[in-house]
């Protein structure tokens, strides 16, 4: 890595105010995209923020409104669902699958009170590595701002997901 | 005493002398799935917790108590099964199709730690409030099917609104709360009592300190928990409950309907829960005898024996719901109605989804509408 590289690396880090908390994401990845993008970034040794949990699937079309549910109600702060590009899709309409699902998704978010910041759809393919680091620096610190997730045990006045 | 010897007392499982009439009955099983309802007696019976476990069949029960209905012995199917569920719970064990998406929204209203968005239906020509009134309607989660179930045409707040008007035209602002939370009727017989616990003594608390002397309800399910699963809840006397096709024939004489409204015939779906759960037969009927120009046609199966829709607490569904569902609508088609009338959102999201069959499209396809909406068409 160049000293030019480390520095764009240092700009994204998390403000030094908010340091102490750090978000629990959960990323969903298409195998021949998405997760190939975050590989990417790891072979390339792009640095981003760390705080998430990838969960892989086959295809976006897979992820399906429960997949995100129980993951806030488990305690996730945030969620981003990721696949392919349009016309890139492996199995040619599953993203396109994917969008539908997500759009019930965010209905059943927002009936049930979670802000719709927590939630995220991207198309990040196998080599957009920089991308993939990049939507994650922004997705981190957007939770990050939201704070802890309504259901998350780490929230203010909670106690420890007992209820 | 053990565990699943009491169950067995509280529900009288006790008293199965092996007739079989429960599984004769059982719609799932005349659909031809691998389900005995004996069977799980005889498993309660004989403390085999491993067999009530294993064979798999305790989510595919409907809990629609056709069962209960035919039993000699007075067996409570139903509430066995309830039990049983609760009895072997573990969360991660779903059985419906949705992946658990319905019961992770019910349990996160239960965890209570978000402001729900849930009043952005209103229209302007339904008037609501939120501080005092004599009735407190109560709206159900009709909000939330039609979000998840926008695909399949779901459009079950349009009985919720339909509901409103009616109290509206009873010179009645009722009041409906955006606190509300799912009764967790589908919690409670999926086996989650936890959860359940903790919405009972919200909802009824809601209700309590709204101070309404009536609670009109649309939704079979909620009826069935305020009347029957809430009742321990309450810390006072419980306000009047009532459904809305109760509350139509208390007050008949407030509603003026059209001359002569168009003339077509109708059926009508019992709700396994507002039928054999809570035995409200007539009400519904009598509302649609009040609407002009409709006329009634009775499916063979309809009453005690009607046969539910199939999915009724999110547990299941499987080929075998499908043939039910497919049936059933076909029983529908039969009685020559245009309509099929039901007060159950639930049966309106189940009977829709089968009418998806590509191949049977014709054969089964039927206009579904609640009940309330029929009435506010009628209305003068
Ligand atoms: S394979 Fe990546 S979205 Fe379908």
């Amino acid at each position: 890595m160049t000293s030019e590289q480390v520095k764009t690396k240092d700009a994204v880090t998390p403000r030094k105010s908010k340091r102490r908390w750090t978000p629990n994401i959960i990323v969903f990845a298409c195998n021949w995209c998405s997760y190939a993008g975050a590989d990417t970034a790891g072979v390339t040794r792009i640095e981003h923020q760390p705080h998430f949990r990838i969960i892989r699937v086959m295809c976006s079309g897979r992820i399906q409104p429960a997949f995100v549910l129980k993951a806030f109600e488990r305690g996730a702060d945030g969620v981003l669902v990721s696949g392919c590009h349009f016309g890139d899709c492996h199995y040619i309409f599953g993203n396109e699958r994917a969008v539908e699902q997500f759009e019930r998704t965010q209905r059943m978010v927002k009936l049930l009170g979670i802000e719709d910041g927590r939630l995220r759809l991207e198309w990040i393919s196998a080599a957009e590595g920089a991308r993939f680091a990049e939507v994650i620096n922004e997705f981190t610190d957007q939770i990050r701002d939201l704070g802890p997730g309504p259901f998350s045990s780490r929230r203010a006045g909670s106690n420890n997901g007992k209820p | 005493m053990d565990r699943l010897t009491q169950i067995g007392k509280e529900t009288r499982a006790w008293a199965c002398y092996d007739c079989g009439k429960c599984t004769a009955n059982c719609p799932i099983a005349r659909a031809g799935a691998p389900f005995s309802p004996r069977r799980q007696v005889l498993s309660t019976n004989l403390d085999h917790r491993e067999a009530i476990e294993s064979n798999g069949s305790l989510g595919i029960c409907l809990t629609c108590m056709k069962c209960d209905s035919s039993c000699p012995a007075s067996v409570e199917y139903s509430k066995l099964v309830q039990k049983l569920r609760e009895y072997t719970y573990r969360e991660d064990n779903v059985g419906c199709p949705h992946g658990g998406a319905l019961q992770s929204t019910m349990r996160m209203m239960a965890a209570g730690k978000t402001v729900q968005n849930r009043m952005d239906w209103i229209t302007d020509d339904i008037r609501i409030t939120s501080d005092e009134s004599e009735v407190f309607y109560w709206t159900g989660c009709t909000m939330y099917l039609d979000a998840f179930f926008d695909e399949l045409g779901v459009h079950s707040l349009n009985g919720t609104r339909a509901a409103i008007s009616i109290l509206n035209q009873h010179g009645i602002t009722p009041i409906v709360s955006p606190s509300e939370r799912c009764c967790g009727h589908d919690l409670l017989w999926g086996g989650d009592r936890k959860s359940f616990d903790l919405l009972a003594k919200h909802n009824v608390e809601l209700v309590e300190s709204s101070k309404a002397s009536i609670l009109v309800v649309s939704c079979a399910e909620c009826l069935r928990t305020w009347k029957i699963d809430y009742a321990p809840y309450f810390s006072q006397r419980p306000p009047e409950i009532l459904h809305i096709s109760e509350f139509i024939n208390a007050r008949n004489n407030d509603l003026s309907f059209k001359e002569n409204g168009d003339a077509r015939i109708v059926t009508y779906q019992d709700p396994c829960r507002l039928g054999r759960h809570l035995e409200i037969y007539d009400a519904p009927r009598s509302v649609l005898g009040l609407l002009p120009g409709i006329e009634l046609a009775e499916m063979h199966q309809s009453g005690k024996r009607a046969v539910c829709c199939a999915g009724s607490t999110w547990t299941n569904c499987d080929r075998y719901s499908k043939a039910i569902q497919v049936g059933r609508l076909k029983e529908a088609k039969a009685t020559g109605a245009s309509t099929l009338v039901t007060c159950c959102p639930k049966c309106q999201v189940h009977l829709k989804c089968a009418m998806n069959d590509p191949n049977l499209k014709e054969d089964i396809e039927i206009e579904i509408k609640d009940l309330a909406e029929l009435v506010v068409e009628a209305l003068d």
